[in-house]
């Protein structure tokens, strides 16, 4: 659990500031190859702050973020996306005025095995059928659970090394979500490394290796996902927050 | 019969107005887009293409060579005003972006005044472009500059919606446009994306000026300023910061225009651009998505 030299993925004492506010104040954490980590907290414990961070959308303050043995703490979003590290963000943030077929052909735009993206296309529309009934549909037509099951392949159409998870849940209907923890339990037996932040703690602590818990910016807990399903402090962390 | 004659010979004028306002705002429209931004100096592209090939025609090149050589330099004026520009502004607060496309909108009107002085000077348009042909004993009458104009206009925007749906670079623009972080979470280089955006919509521009400045047969440094108003009117219309939108805002406009002119009677004609504003204001005010884009906000 600790062999942090060897991760694939590493965050080193990372600080976000907006302004006065400090949504992160200094989180260190890993991701091994392979291994499914859930980040875990309140609303407005950085979360999201952290993902966007790593994607090169926000700046730290202070702090590194490494990648296949290199920091990638200044680089691009675009440079990051092509090292392998890909984002389904929270709220999906579809091109709602783009049909799903190129919101899927997006995905792939870092690419240029012309092969490999039509290999990725076929395998998206067996992880998630809907999408291939819907491929000249405009993505902004789409339920909330398809334009999720949309945001997911968008993603992976970069055929990254690490993916980015932002509540992949969040307004889809209970059915849908089952199914699309059923399709990232099958990326995860396919060998996936993926960083997931979800609010339904007990579903992502049953998909995860590990977790930690995030605090008001500060990991206020780490551990592995058997561990912390029976920590009552994990539940607190929720309840701390929001006092 | 000779109503007919008339009402078709009006068709004709509003679909040759409406393709360069179309053609105005259609750049406008793109840079809206990626920018959020008012590009006021887009009128001032125009001048640029116009002056560029009217530059070009003086030293002796053939009018069709030097057309595209105004586009180019409309596209490069456009280049040059992104980088230098518009990219240190990107980030600041709207007010101070609306300011810097003011500032240089007046830069380039002074620059045009110096070298070529504020006086109109003659569109040399070659006299092949200047004849005209004429159907029903002269009752419909057009002249091959407005066929040139139909024919580029048209070309021009095929090619564009090839570039918009087919290529990864337009959809990345039309994505950009909707959502520029979403566009660099897939991994779009948006840096890119805007330089490409500041290119084809100053390249429409430069074309728009010059068919413009052919049509009207003079050229002058602020001649940018009417049709820029114009294709603002008609990108509001349609759905501002759509190209779909543009595109039919610029057409409606043109045949407003026309209409208004030859079917209403002689008494209001004279209020043709009050009636005009006075349009845009209802959009603004009931409807300021514009026809195709019901209660999306807009901002200047
Ligand atoms: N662009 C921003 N400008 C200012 N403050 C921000 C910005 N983005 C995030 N914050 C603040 O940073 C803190 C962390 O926000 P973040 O979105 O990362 O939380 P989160 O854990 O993802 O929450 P949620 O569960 O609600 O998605 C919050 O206090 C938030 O208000
Ligand atoms: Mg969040």
């Amino acid at each position: 659990m600790n062999d942090s030299h060897s991760a694939m993925f590493k965050l080193q004492g990372l600080q976000v500031r907006f302004g006065a506010v400090r949504a992160l104040k200094g989180i260190s954490l890993h991701v091994n190859q392979g291994e499914v980590v859930a980040l875990l907290g309140a609303n407005g414990a950085g979360k999201s702050t952290t993902l966007r961070t790593i994607s090169g959308l926000s700046r730290p303050s202070a702090g590194n973020i490494f990648f296949a043995g290199q920091s990638i703490t200044t680089f691009p979003s675009t440079k990051i996306v092509r090292l392998g590290i890909a984002h389904s963000p929270e709220g999906r943030r579809l091109f709602g005025g783009l049909t799903v077929a190129e919101n899927l052909r997006l995905g792939s735009c870092s690419r240029s095995d012309t092969d490999g993206i039509a290999a990725d296309t076929e395998r998206m529309f067996s992880l998630f059928p809907i999408l291939r009934e819907r491929r000249p549909q405009l993505a902004g037509t789409l339920s909330g659970g398809e334009q999720q099951q949309l945001a997911l392949a968008r993603a992976l159409m970069a055929a990254p090394k690490l993916l980015l998870l932002d509540e992949p849940s969040l307004g889809v209907a209970p059915l849908l979500v089952k199914h699309i923890f059923e399709a990232l339990a099958e990326l995860k037996r396919q060998g996936m490394t993926m960083l997931l932040v979800e609010q339904n703690m007990k579903l992502a602590l049953k998909l995860a290796d590990r977790a930690y818990v995030l605090r008001t910016g500060s990991i206020a807990l780490h551990g592995s996902s058997a561990e912390l399903l029976s920590d009552d402090r994990v539940a607190q962390a929720y309840l701390g927050a929001a006092q | 019969m000779s109503d007919l004659v008339y009402i078709l010979q009006q068709m004709i004028n509003a679909v040759s107005l409406g393709s360069l306002y179309a053609l105005v705002a259609v750049g406008l429209s793109i840079v809206f887009g990626v920018l959020k931004l008012t590009n006021f100096a887009h009128g001032d592209v125009m001048m640029v293409g116009a002056f560029t090939t009217v530059l070009l025609i003086g030293v002796g090149m053939p009018f069709i060579p030097a057309l595209f050589c105004g586009i180019l330099g409309a596209a490069l004026a456009g280049l040059l005003i992104e980088r230098i520009a518009y990219r240190p502004v990107r980030n600041a607060p709207d007010v101070t972006r609306l300011l810097t496309s003011l500032a240089v909108t007046y830069i380039l009107e002074n620059f045009g005044i110096l070298v070529f002085s504020s006086s109109p000077r003659n569109f040399p348009l070659p006299d092949a472009l200047n004849e005209s042909w004429q159907f029903m004993g002269g009752a419909i009458t057009f002249t091959n500059i407005n066929l040139l104009t139909l024919a580029l206009t048209f070309a021009s925007l095929i090619g564009l919606g090839w570039f918009i749906t087919k290529t990864t670079l337009g959809l990345g623009m039309r994505a950009a446009s909707e959502d520029m972080s979403a566009a660099q979470l897939v991994g779009l280089d948006v840096n890119r994306l805007i330089v490409v955006a500041f290119i084809v919509a100053s390249g429409f521009a430069g074309l728009a000026g010059i068919l413009w400045a052919a049509q009207a047969g003079v050229i002058q440094p602020q001649m940018g300023f009417t049709p820029l108003l114009k294709a603002f009117v008609a990108a509001i219309i349609g759905g501002f910061g759509s190209i779909a939108g543009a595109l039919l805002g610029g057409f409606v406009l043109g045949a407003l225009e026309i209409f208004i002119v030859a079917f209403l009677p002689d008494a209001i004609t004279p209020y043709r651009d009050a009636i005009v504003f006075s349009l845009l204001i209802a959009f603004l005010l009931f409807r300021p998505g514009g026809i195709l884009k019901p209660n999306r906000e807009i901002k200047l």
